[in-house]
């Protein structure tokens, strides 16, 4: 149900025991398959989207300077404007990116960065508060929607979150926000769908401890709220800190750059296994009003130094990524509640205003500049302010459809309405899992003797890192989990006993990061 | 003002610090589907007994944590005559100090001597980073001090809804400033207030008044001046953008000078042509004035604004959402907001009387209000600090006490809530932000942080640099009424301690953690008169802070600890 393509997936790892033949090929048959069933209860998708927030409005006209403009846009905002010879030019485009964006020009020129020109939303409004809201959960300007457009998506993968949450199929929080805030994003219909993380080398363990009923006033609410979070910490917090521990090797981050030290630990999470699949870190600032740039020198001042940051945080994020062989899994999305005007105001800075680009970064992106550049106009009033090109929900909608492969049915009825797409990946993304490290050959899973009585042995292989194996009935149930170990790089048995099993099918599952195989077991 | 060079002194670990302050801010109060909710009751006045559960439900709304002796103080008073004591205002603390220069490592302040009063003293970017961390901690021992008033949490939802930053201030004089304004005003009528905020240095600064100049207006204050000062954006509130533009005309000629800070009226940089708002405000035109009489115009604009029903309205939830309940439902919006609003209106905007008339409600005394909001970071410290008789005085060595204190102010800043500085300018996201609201103060890093801060307390001490801060939490005990009765002792704790009361199988839970299993209350009452008889007896005192130390443990690390 999760992945469209789920089975052209599976196909290329399974391996099909000896055993298959005498069961027949019907469990395999596409859709209906109790061992489609099985897998997808593992949590099917191995993508990460990290959402990088610009709060207090970014400057889209000195971000991605418009270079075809340039001399209307000196005149609406000369105490701002940047110099055209210090611009980064980017090649086969008419568009200059801030001198302080070197990473993001690295990154573009290897196709890992893509551009969206001009995205906004209809009726703008110029609140930081409101807007964010409507960036967040994906509403209309005068929608009210108290839920994020994320959080969504997690409830519709995990219905009954928080209940019986952390489980067996999922054992990692669902999305991390790094930081101190709950924010509206990982917001479900329900509940909070989110954990905060500041150090995930950290635990504090709490006394266990009986707890009374909650009582039915609004005081019990919070009360249920509190003892869920302690409850959480408990169980995902060990969690956490086991997949920090097992990252120690990571590349250099820029120093005193806080968006670099929070891009490092999603780094880290995502290398140490957690199967988490959204992460949201938030750098401030933006908010423009006065001193954007110095007088005596437009390209330094404020902005410059939030969009150094910027650029260098994830430029280091995505060198750590490639060195710890996580790059294919990770897209990164960087929004802000909204632009600036496009005239300058007289404290050298900008005021609210309204459509922005866009950046999206990650091996699998289109690349590229999509949309048109503003188009500045010769004389340019304190109201005038640029023309969205696209809805913001488009872009979100994108992120669905392609990354993380949910239908156009599935994404109108999470976007809450239907939105036309754009190319956000270079490639389907959805079909095949796509690899860096991989085995040298098949991974390899086998039992003998199958069919069994008593017991088997496994046969596996592992790249050096912890193998789970798992037994799943044919409905997809979780019967016992054999091992979840390291075990170095080769070939390995194990010996399970099957005594108490009732007879019947099986399916045994192995994982190792994002690679599956599964063998059929028959018990006599 | 040249705020360039401003930004340039700040030394890193202030950028570094103001950067890791920004959280994630979105909405502003909206009401919400609503899950358990306050039924509405009235805003008549609640007149059954005043029971300790009463009189503590009211502290825990109007003071910075309570201990029992101050419950004990109000025992057997009327709620009017309660209420009485609580609305006195406070006398003006004593100004903040030089406490920030380490004189045994040489350093000094030019301006200011160790000890002397900073507050006139013009800016100095090499010391405005201490001062500002000076008035933090000293903000918060007015908390930690503060007698039996609510002056100071009045004070601190006028800074709620007034907010400016310290950090971006970064200068101590027009911090203290802004801080004084508040506090002058706490009692007055909220009209003059805004007229006084409007002009006020670190405001002008931080929402760009400075800059608002007749040929490039700067819409920063009077967006905010009617979106979160007086008019919200409620479904009433129905001021457009032409009016955000008017009243930033309106605006124009407020400067401060530099570096001393003075506020007054450039006539010069102000637009004098006439400013006509739209129907929300009924058509109102502000004449343009020229020269000095152009300052009136700010005035009239702050009238016309409050004369707005809408403005007594949204006063009126701010109030509510601070001090009763963060969610409003239409029915307290129809029985409890809009009377309330009359009340505010009748009483030309003195906020402190209308609140008089809320805490004496009916409604505010229903049992589904107890407990119904979470504990902020600063009534987490303050409050455990209160209830387990901390000391965090530190002897007559000002900077020794500065550096001890300061570690409480970051701790509060890891909880969440750094004093003086939201992290936007709509607060912070606990008194706005549908639909965690309070409950955004726990999660699962901040939930664990608590307990380790009150596990701290009671073991091995919270952390300062200079000497940790320790419970005495045998001179709690010794604050009951029966100490010595387990069951005493338990329902009392929780009656400090928790927002909510606890059932019997709790209560029964809880005191076999105290008789460490054993069945028989005696073997408590014996173990606490023998150590009373002879404290000294190392014995005799370990038997009781064994188990003692372990029960308040356990009661500070239950959810019901956070019931506020």
């Amino acid at each position: 149900m999760k992945r469209r393509s789920f089975l052209s997936t599976a196909a290329k790892s399974v391996l099909i025991p000896t055993a298959m033949s005498r069961m027949g090929m019907s469990a395999l048959v596409p859709g209906v398959s109790p061992l489609a069933h099985a897998m997808s209860m593992l949590g099917d998708t191995d993508k990460v989207l990290v959402l990088v927030y610009l709060n207090g409005g970014n400057d889209g006209l000195n971000t991605v300077v418009p270079l075809d403009q340039l001399s209307n846009l000196s005149a609406a905002r000369p105490d701002v404007i940047l110099p055209e010879n210090r611009l980064l030019r980017l090649d086969g485009t008419a568009v200059g990116l801030h001198p302080s964006l070197g990473a993001f020009k690295d990154l573009y020129d290897e196709g890992r960065l893509q551009i969206i020109q001009n995205v906004g939303y209809p009726e703008p409004d110029f609140s930081h508060f409101r807007s964010t809201d409507i960036w967040m959960s994906g509403s209309d300007s005068d929608q009210i929607v108290t839920n994020g457009w994320t959080g969504r998506y997690l409830d519709r993968e995990y219905p009954d979150y928080p209940i019986d949450y952390p489980n067996e199929n999922a054992p990692d929080p669902l999305a991390i926000e790094i930081g101190y805030g709950q924010s509206l994003l990982f917001q479900g219909p329900v509940g909070n769908m989110g954990m905060v993380i500041r150090d995930p080398e950290y635990f504090y363990e709490l006394i266990e401890n009986e707890e009374s009923t909650v009582p039915d006033t609004p005081a019990g609410d919070r009360l249920a709220h509190v003892r869920l979070m302690a409850r959480q910490s408990q169980q995902y917090g060990a969690v956490v800190v086991e997949a920090a521990e097992r990252v120690t090797n990571q590349r250099d981050y820029p120093a005193e750059n806080y968006l670099a030290e929070q891009l490092k630990v999603v780094s880290r999470l995502i290398a140490g296994g957690l199967q988490t699949r959204l992460y949201l870190v938030s750098y401030g600032g933006f908010d423009t009003h006065d001193s954007q740039v110095e007088p005596g020198d437009h390209t330094q001042g404020t902005h410059a130094y939030l969009l150094e940051q910027v650029s260098e945080a994830i430029g280091a994020f995505m060198q750590d990524l490639d060195h710890l062989g996580t790059a294919d899994r990770v897209m990164g999305m960087t929004f802000s509640e909204f632009g600036r005007r496009i005239n300058s105001n007289a404290s050298v800075g900008t005021d609210h205003g309204t459509a922005a680009p866009m950046f999206l970064f990650g091996n699998h992106v289109a690349g590229g500049v999509i949309g048109n550049n503003p188009v500045i106009p010769s004389s340019v009033s304190y109201d005038d302010n640029l023309e969205m090109e696209y809805d913001f929900r488009s872009v979100y909608s994108s992120i669905f459809e392609q990354w993380f492969c949910l239908s156009p049915q599935q994404v109108s009825d999470l976007m809450l309405g239907s939105y036309d797409t754009l190319a956000v990946t270079s490639s389907d993304q959805c079909g095949v899992t796509s690899t860096t490290r991989t085995f040298a050959d098949k991974p390899q899973l086998s039992l003998a003797p199958n069919p069994a009585v008593q017991s088997t042995t496994i046969r596996f292989s592992s790249t050096g890192g912890v193998v789970e194996i798992s037994l799943f009935d044919l409905a997809g149930k979780l019967i016992k989990t054999f091992t979840k170990a390291h075990y170095p790089e080769g070939d390995h048995t194990l010996s399970v006993s099957l005594s108490g099993l009732p007879s019947g099918q099986y399916a045994v599952i192995w994982r190792q990061e994002r690679f599956r195989a599964n063998a059929f077991l028959i018990k006599h | 003002m040249k705020h360039t060079e401003r930004l340039r002194d700040r030394p890193q670990w202030v950028l570094d610090h103001i950067a890791a302050q920004r959280t994630v801010d979105t909405a502003e109060p909206i009401a919400m589907a609503p899950r358990m909710m306050p039924p509405p009751a009235s805003l008549d006045p609640y007149t059954g007994t005043m029971t300790d559960g009463h009189i503590a439900h009211l502290l825990r709304r109007t003071l910075f944590g309570f201990t029992m002796e101050d419950l004990r103080h109000f025992r057997g008073q009327s709620l009017s005559q309660i209420l009485d004591t609580l609305f006195q205002e406070q006398t003006v603390p004593e100004e903040p100090v030089n406490d920030y220069v380490d004189s045994g490592q040489g350093e000094s302040d030019p301006q200011v001597a160790y000890g002397e009063s900073w507050v006139n003293h013009t800016y100095d970017g090499d010391w405005e980073s201490g001062r500002t961390v000076s008035y933090k901690v000293w903000w918060l021992r007015q908390m930690l001090e503060q007698p039996r008033s609510i002056h100071m949490r009045m004070h601190f939802f006028l800074h709620h809804i007034l907010v400016t930053q310290s950090w971006d201030t970064f200068y101590g004089k027009l911090s203290y400033r802004y801080w004084k304004t508040l506090f002058d005003h706490c009692f007055s009528d909220y009209r003059s207030l805004m007229k006084a905020i409007t002009k006020d240095a670190a405001m002008l600064g931080y929402l760009n008044g400075n800059q608002n100049s007749k040929e490039a207006p700067d819409e920063n204050y009077a967006r905010e001046l009617q979106e979160l000062f007086c008019i919200g954006k409620g479904p009433d509130a129905a001021y457009t953008e032409a009016d955000v533009q008017m009243a930033a005309k309106v605006l124009t000629g407020w400067k401060t000078s530099w570096p001393e800070a003075e506020v007054g009226f450039g006539a010069w940089d102000h637009d004098t042509s006439d400013k006509t708002f739209s129907a929300f405000y009924g058509g109102h035109t502000i004449r343009g004035r020229v020269g000095q009489a152009g300052a009136e115009e700010t005035d009239e604009l702050i009238d016309m604004i409050l004369d707005n029903d809408e403005a007594a309205a949204y006063l009126a939830r701010r109030l509510y959402q601070f001090f009763v309940f963060p969610e409003i439902s239409e029915e307290v919006e129809r029985d409890i907001i809009q009377p309330l609003a009359v009340v505010i209106r009748d009483n030309d905007f003195q906020l402190a009387a209308a609140l008089k008339v809320l805490l004496a409600s009916e409604h505010f005394m229903l049992n589904e209000v107890r407990g119904a909001i979470i504990k902020s970071p600063v009534d987490h410290i303050v409050g455990a600090f209160k209830v387990l008789e901390v000391d965090w005085s530190a002897g007559d060595d000002l900077h020794y006490r500065f550096v001890r204190n300061r570690a409480l102010l970051w701790n509060m800043s890891d909880g969440g809530m750094e004093i003086g500085d939201p992290p936007s300018v709509s607060g912070w996201p606990a008194h706005y932000q549908a639909p965690l609201y309070d409950q955004a103060w726990i999660n699962t890093t901040t939930v664990v942080r608590r307990a380790l801060d009150t596990d701290s307390l009671l073991y091995w001490g919270l952390w300062s640099p200079v000497e940790n801060y320790f419970a005495d939490y045998l001179a709690y005990a010794r604050t009951l009424d029966n100490p010595q009765d387990p069951n005493a002792l338990i329902a009392d704790t929780a009656m400090l301690i928790y927002g909510i009361a606890i059932d019997a199988e709790t209560s029964t839970r809880l005191k076999d953690i105290l008789l460490s299993g054993q069945s028989t209350d005696d073997y408590w009452t014996i173990a606490w008169l023998e150590y009373i008889a002879d404290p000294d007896d190392e014995m005799k005192r370990s038997l009781v802070v064994n188990r003692l130390r372990y029960l308040l443990q356990i009661m500070f690390q239950s959810g019901e600890y956070h019931l506020g």
